[in-house]
């Protein structure tokens, strides 16, 4: 006897909770040969808003976290990405049409990406950071400081090496997350929501939306609490969202060609960094 | 038996699974457009806006003061809150600083919020915020008297703290009565409570002191709009209603003004029949009502930190 499909609809990761969308609508996500993979949720204006109560909580406890405990964290998400390994090589290779061959070696440098991030989290003051000479008898320090709220359009095509890519870059020094995710694959977001779900990533700094970007990113584009905009894979929408963001003096970062696979160097970091600037007297 | 044992003890029961049930039927409507616009400008017309910490400041009054005046400074269409409440001694801090606005005083009075001291003490407090200048004085029933059975002092203590509202001109400041609905136990009681609270001449009845968990909840604060409700048909006089305590955001503010309009009527859709005791609701309302206007959502960082 043959078994019965078990066929999954999956839902959101929002501030540490998988609700279904408010909207109630689903979509079905496809692999790469048109066939039916899983329904997933279909975020809508209001889950964005959701989303961005939820980061915006989550954002005092995360930010004044020590450096190294955020390094850690990310750390056993990397080591936890690296249990789910089988699962993100078969959802890798069904949505973007890989070989198992090929999907493995993504998923690897999906991993290792995560790593070189979360090393990051307390070196990248000491690098972009600095002591400044000044011409007075003080000490002139500048460090990086989170922006906030960033709401993150994820790539649509590089399904999981690009989502850790633009993903953890802003999580690592401190920020919080609403990710809308690539629309036609979201499956390996939707296993990176369980798998955050269930490291000790604290609720709310990371925020997945699986949907459109073109419906949702307009609201957080002009959403006041949110602090910046990656629109890494926002295509055809990112300059009206930029635009829209303009009006309440967002950092942005506009999308430009990418190759996932290259070093990623600091720029991801230090775009959704503020630098901050101490003066102290010296010898008190 | 009393005169007021035999009226109290006569009231119906209370069926607390329809009433639980009613309130979360009300609580599903949704309200939108012209009508949201509408219910979160009433809301914000309705808030007594409040501070009562021990850490109260003269010049955290003044600021709060100044916020009930022009809760939105960016929007002079924003309507202005009901009133501030505060303790006593800052009465004529918050007096002061409102000069001729058009925002009222309220004062907790007699020791609040436990209420456990000497009917002497209680009426001087009151005396006291009355002679500050306050227009309004919230105080709380003796809860041990209550729920001991000892009804007549209830009544008798809420019957001399009125006469205590008196100014020498022979008007009265508003008296509201915080039951305590969370230390009360049953819904029963509450019913019980609320008669007795206008029996004895309350002019608002109000469920929490804000101290205590349970605070406001949609069903008690049902309970007590049936109970005004009632009270004004067989008695002729009109009872204000005040939830105070855990409303904190607009939706929750409409869901109590639907429960206002269902069960008590339109009569009590106004802030002289209504209020909301609260203070981070007001934030809440000022940016669902800058999302209105504006057509984007609106963030903490565009209201002021209380």
């Amino acid at each position: 006897m043959s078994r019965v499909d078990v066929r999954k609809t999956y839902k959101l990761y929002v501030g540490g909770a998988f609700p279904r969308s408010e909207s109630g609508r689903t979509y079905e996500a496809l692999d790469a040969k048109g066939a039916f993979l899983a329904n997933a949720s279909q975020a809508s204006r209001k889950d964005g808003r959701d989303a961005v109560v939820a980061a915006r909580k989550a954002f005092g406890g995360w930010s004044a976290r020590t450096p190294y405990n955020r390094g850690q964290i990310l750390y056993r998400v990397a080591e936890m990405l690296e249990g789910r390994r089988e699962q993100f090589t078969s959802e890798v290779a069904a949505t973007e049409g890989l070989t198992r061959t090929q999907a493995g070696r993504v998923v690897d440098a999906a991993v290792d990406r995560w790593v070189w991030y979360a090393g990051w989290a307390d070196k990248l003051a000491q690098v972009v950071g600095n002591a400044n000479p000044v011409s007075g008898p003080y000490f002139n320090l500048s460090s990086p400081e989170p922006t906030g709220v960033v709401a993150v359009a994820a790539p649509q095509d590089s399904s999981l090496l690009g989502l850790v890519s633009v993903i953890a870059p802003v999580v690592v020094t401190g920020n919080t997350a609403v990710v809308v995710t690539s629309f036609g694959r979201p499956l390996p977001a939707i296993t990176l929501s369980e798998v955050l779900a269930t490291s000790d990533l604290p609720g709310g700094v990371v925020n997945v939306l699986t949907g459109d970007v073109a419906e949702v990113g307009p609201w957080l584009a002009t959403h006041r609490d949110v602090d910046a905009l990656d629109l890494t894979g926002a295509g055809d929408a990112a300059t009206d969202l930029e635009r829209d963001a303009a009006e309440g003096l967002k950092r942005v970062r506009r999308p430009r060609s990418e190759d996932w696979t290259a070093q990623p160097g600091l720029d991801r970091m230090t775009t959704f960094t503020e630098t901050k600037t101490v003066w102290h007297p010296i010898g008190v | 038996m009393s005169e007021l044992r035999r009226v109290l003890e006569g009231l119906p029961g209370v069926d607390q699974v329809g009433l639980e049930g009613r309130a979360a039927a009300l609580s599903t409507r949704s309200i939108k457009a012209a009508s949201k616009a509408y219910a979160i400008d009433l809301a914000i017309r309705m808030v007594d806006l409040t501070t009562l910490e021990g850490a109260d400041t003269p010049g955290k009054v003044r600021s709060l003061a100044a916020k009930a005046v022009r809760p939105d400074p960016s929007d002079p269409g924003c309507p202005s809150a009901a009133a501030v409440c505060v303790y006593p001694d800052m009465v004529k801090i918050a007096k002061d600083a409102l000069g001729d606005a058009p925002v009222n005083v309220a004062s907790v009075a007699t020791a609040f919020p436990s209420g456990r001291s000497s009917l002497a003490i209680k009426l001087a407090d009151t005396r006291d915020a009355v002679a500050a200048g306050a227009d309004e004085i919230d105080m709380v029933i003796d809860r041990g008297a209550f729920l001991a059975g000892d009804l007549d002092r209830v009544h008798d203590e809420i019957v001399a703290v009125k006469d205590a509202c008196a100014r020498p001109d022979g008007t009265h400041a508003h008296l509201k009565v915080i039951l305590e609905t969370g230390e009360l136990a049953t819904y029963d009681n509450v019913r019980r409570a609320s008669w007795l609270a206008m029996l004895a001449g309350g002019d608002f009845i109000k469920t929490s002191t804000g101290k205590i968990q349970p605070a406001a909840t949609l069903p008690v604060t049902l309970l007590m709009l049936q109970a005004v409700r009632d009270f004004r048909d067989a008695h002729g006089r009109q009872v204000g209603v005040k939830p105070a305590g855990g409303i904190r955001t607009s939706k929750d503010a409409i869901k109590y003004l639907v429960v206002v309009n269902e069960v008590a009527g339109p009569d009590w859709l106004d802030p002289d029949w209504f209020r909301f005791g609260a203070s981070s609701l007001l934030n809440d309302l000022l940016m669902q009502r800058q999302k209105l206007t504006t057509g984007h959502y609106s963030g903490p960082d565009h209201v002021t930190i209380d």
